[in-house]
């Protein structure tokens, strides 16, 4: 039904879209920085330069801004509306959820033509993110471990203790540096998803996490 | 801790522990050491315990005052390797003067006694001064079937560690066998082999790891005992803060040259004669506390680092396990083939994920999809 009316409506609140270009923005400068603190190239011309130093700055400062948007979603997740709420992360909970999740797979793998139309999150995307929240939790949690190695004893070598009793100093650098790898192939599957499902459901998909707006079939829930 | 602690009991009439009255100080001058080389020590050792240069008056002061404590040296499945870094120096220091007044009641390696003399010497330190001697452990303590890799006239390691730490003031654990197992520990572990702390939890241990065992840290260790009677502050692994308080990596002399991203990409090559950061060819400093940089072996003439050596992380807690490979920056992941790094598979993971959804964007583009309609939509 090419031109059926559609109905707008709003379900990316501003915060949902900040959180969610911060964290792209912090996350790209993370994955490029940190895989030249991995991976460091003989840049430096002379002694006195500080290219290293620069790199690891950049890596420091959009860790924390990503650190900060990562709490804020969480915190929202409690305040904001029904399609950011921490509820719609957990389809398997819920028979409903499941229904949705199984019929958003079965299009997935190709085995049905009727895309499902999902006006906030779709089930399995926020399967996906909470995979994704735990690679975050993962990251920060290991990246100011790693951080808090420069100063023994600070307050935050302190708070991130119990890090140092669950890796050893080196598999904490590899899993740090692993699970970047991690978050890119998520993103891989995240940007095609959402291109996939903007052409098919013809809702703004990705123009939402933008505007926040969808153009959806119904007009109430 | 009392000056009298350390004083004989008047049944103790024998000439050999009649002399332990005697101060640090005067044995020092005994043995012919100069006040000013003294003094010279006592800066040099308030330095390393990390303390403000004017405490070394102080340190002077009570080293004067106080009573040598008995020390015994107990070697279990060693390499004798901190033994060496002890005494092969050339010219004899004072702090080694220190640690060798204080360590004649018994040492496996140095002793002149032999055999049942030689146990009878130990057996008297540990029941006479129970609870007041200090004990220096050397490797770790094998620990499976009963004990049974490791013996000294007759009795295991582990049952000699029980006896001898449990009983002692501190134990002090000197190089990384001592502290967590070390080599001997490395899986598959054959002969179970642990520190002191954990084959003898009761005991006082202060660890110092690290293969082997810098001397000077030693020294400082013994000296802030006898100073201040009690231990120095420990780190979550027991090793002193005073040691083992800063990473490696923020006081390397290449530092510089890290932020500036300079680095040794070959051994050999320009870089590594110029002295460039060793991190891309292995360096674990960044993952490893110690003093190495500060304090350096054999008289401060130089460490692993300053050699032109990436550091291998010997003094952490499971390091021939954890810190390998000792010329890659990152493990291998277990698991997967020795020669895969981490970026290696990831790569894969993200490759592998892109060319699944191009295969999925292609199927998906030829195909006629229902949109989404009254009947489909969600509720
Ligand atoms: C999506 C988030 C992040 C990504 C993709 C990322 C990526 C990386 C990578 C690839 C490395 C190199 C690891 C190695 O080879 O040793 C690295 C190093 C590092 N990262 Fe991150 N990082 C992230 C978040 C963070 C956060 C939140 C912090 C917190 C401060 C952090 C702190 C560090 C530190 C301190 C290092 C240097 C580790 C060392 O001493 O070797 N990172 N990061
Ligand atoms: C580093 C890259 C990215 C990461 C880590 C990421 C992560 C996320 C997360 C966690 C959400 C859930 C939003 C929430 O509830 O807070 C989300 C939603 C969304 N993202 Fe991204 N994103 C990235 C890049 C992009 C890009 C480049 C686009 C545009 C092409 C995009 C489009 C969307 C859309 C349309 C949604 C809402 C769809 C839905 O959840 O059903 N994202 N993304
Ligand atoms: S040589 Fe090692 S410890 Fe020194 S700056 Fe380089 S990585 Fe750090």
């Amino acid at each position: 039904m090419p031109n059926q009316p559609k109905f707008k409506r709003y379900v990316w609140e501003l915060p949902v879209r900040w959180c969610h270009w911060t964290n792209v923005m912090s996350i790209v400068v993370l994955c490029v920085t940190g895989f030249f603190i991995g991976t460091p190239f003989s840049f430096g011309k002379s002694a006195s330069d500080f290219t290293m130093g620069w790199i690891r700055f950049f890596h420091f400062t959009a860790a924390y801004l990503f650190t900060v948007s990562v709490i804020s979603r969480i915190i929202w997740s409690f305040i904001g509306n029904r399609y950011s709420g921490w509820r719609e992360f957990f389809p398997l909970a819920t028979l409903k959820g499941r229904e949705k999740m199984l019929r958003m797979l079965r299009y997935y793998l190709l085995l049905d033509r009727k895309v499902p139309e999902t006006i906030g999150h779709n089930p399995l995307a926020t399967s996906a993110y909470v995979c994704l929240f735990f690679l975050y939790s993962l990251m920060i949690l290991t990246g100011f471990a790693l951080y808090a190695q420069h100063a023994p004893g600070s307050p935050m070598y302190r708070v991130l203790g119990f890090m140092y009793a669950l890796f050893s100093n080196q598999g904490m650098r590899l899993a740090h540096h692993f699970s970047m790898w991690l978050i890119v192939g998520f993103v891989i599957n995240h940007i095609y998803s959402a291109w996939l499902m903007d052409i098919k459901e013809r809702g703004g998909e990705i123009s939402s996490m933008f505007s926040g707006y969808k153009f959806t079939v119904k007009k109430e829930d | 801790m009392g000056k009298e602690d350390f004083e004989t009991t008047p049944n103790d009439l024998e000439q050999g522990l009649e002399k332990r009255k005697y101060s640090v100080g005067e044995i020092l001058r005994e043995r012919g050491v100069s006040r000013r080389d003294f003094l010279k020590f006592c800066s040099a050792v308030t330095a390393a315990m990390a303390l403000p240069a004017s405490f070394a008056p102080r340190v002077a002061e009570a080293l004067d005052e106080v009573k040598r404590p008995p020390l015994v040296w107990m070697e279990f499945q060693d390499c004798a390797g901190d033994t060496e870094a002890l005494l092969r120096a050339a010219n004899p220091t004072v702090g080694e003067i220190v640690l060798d007044i204080l360590s004649v009641d018994y040492h496996e390696t140095i002793m002149a006694a032999a055999g049942h003399q030689a146990e009878a010497a130990l057996e008297k330190t540990v029941n006479d001064y129970k609870g007041k001697y200090l004990c220096v452990v050397e490797g770790s303590i094998p620990m499976k079937d009963g004990g049974i890799y490791g013996c000294v006239g007759g009795k295991s390691h582990l049952d000699r560690a029980r006896q001898v730490c449990g009983n002692a003031a501190a134990t002090v654990a000197v190089g990384t066998c001592a502290s967590y197992g070390g080599i001997a520990a490395a899986v598959p572990n054959p002969t179970g082999a642990v520190g002191v702390k954990e084959a003898v939890p009761g005991a006082t241990v202060i660890n110092l790891p690290g293969c082997p065992v810098n001397a000077d840290n030693l020294t400082a260790t013994i000296v802030h005992y006898l100073v201040f009677g009690k231990i120095p502050a420990l780190d979550g692994h027991g090793r002193p803060l005073f040691a083992y308080g800063k990473r490696i990596h923020d006081n390397c002399e290449r530092r510089p040259h890290f932020d500036a991203g300079q680095y040794v990409e070959h051994w050999g090559d320009d870089g590594h004669r110029r002295g460039f950061c060793l991190y891309k060819v292995g360096c674990k400093g960044p993952a490893t506390f110690h003093n190495c940089p500060t304090q350096r072996y054999n008289e401060k003439t130089s460490w692993p680092v300053g050699a032109g050596h990436p550091c291998a992380g010997c003094s952490e807690p499971a390091f021939w396990d954890t810190m390998g490979p000792m010329y890659k920056r990152l493990p291998n992941v277990p698991g997967f083939g020795i020669e895969h790094t981490a970026d290696k598979i990831g790569i894969g993971v993200a490759a592998g994920a892109a060319a699944a959804f191009a295969v999925h964007g292609v199927l998906n583009a030829v195909r006629k999809d229902k949109e989404p309609s009254d009947e489909t939509r969600e509720g």
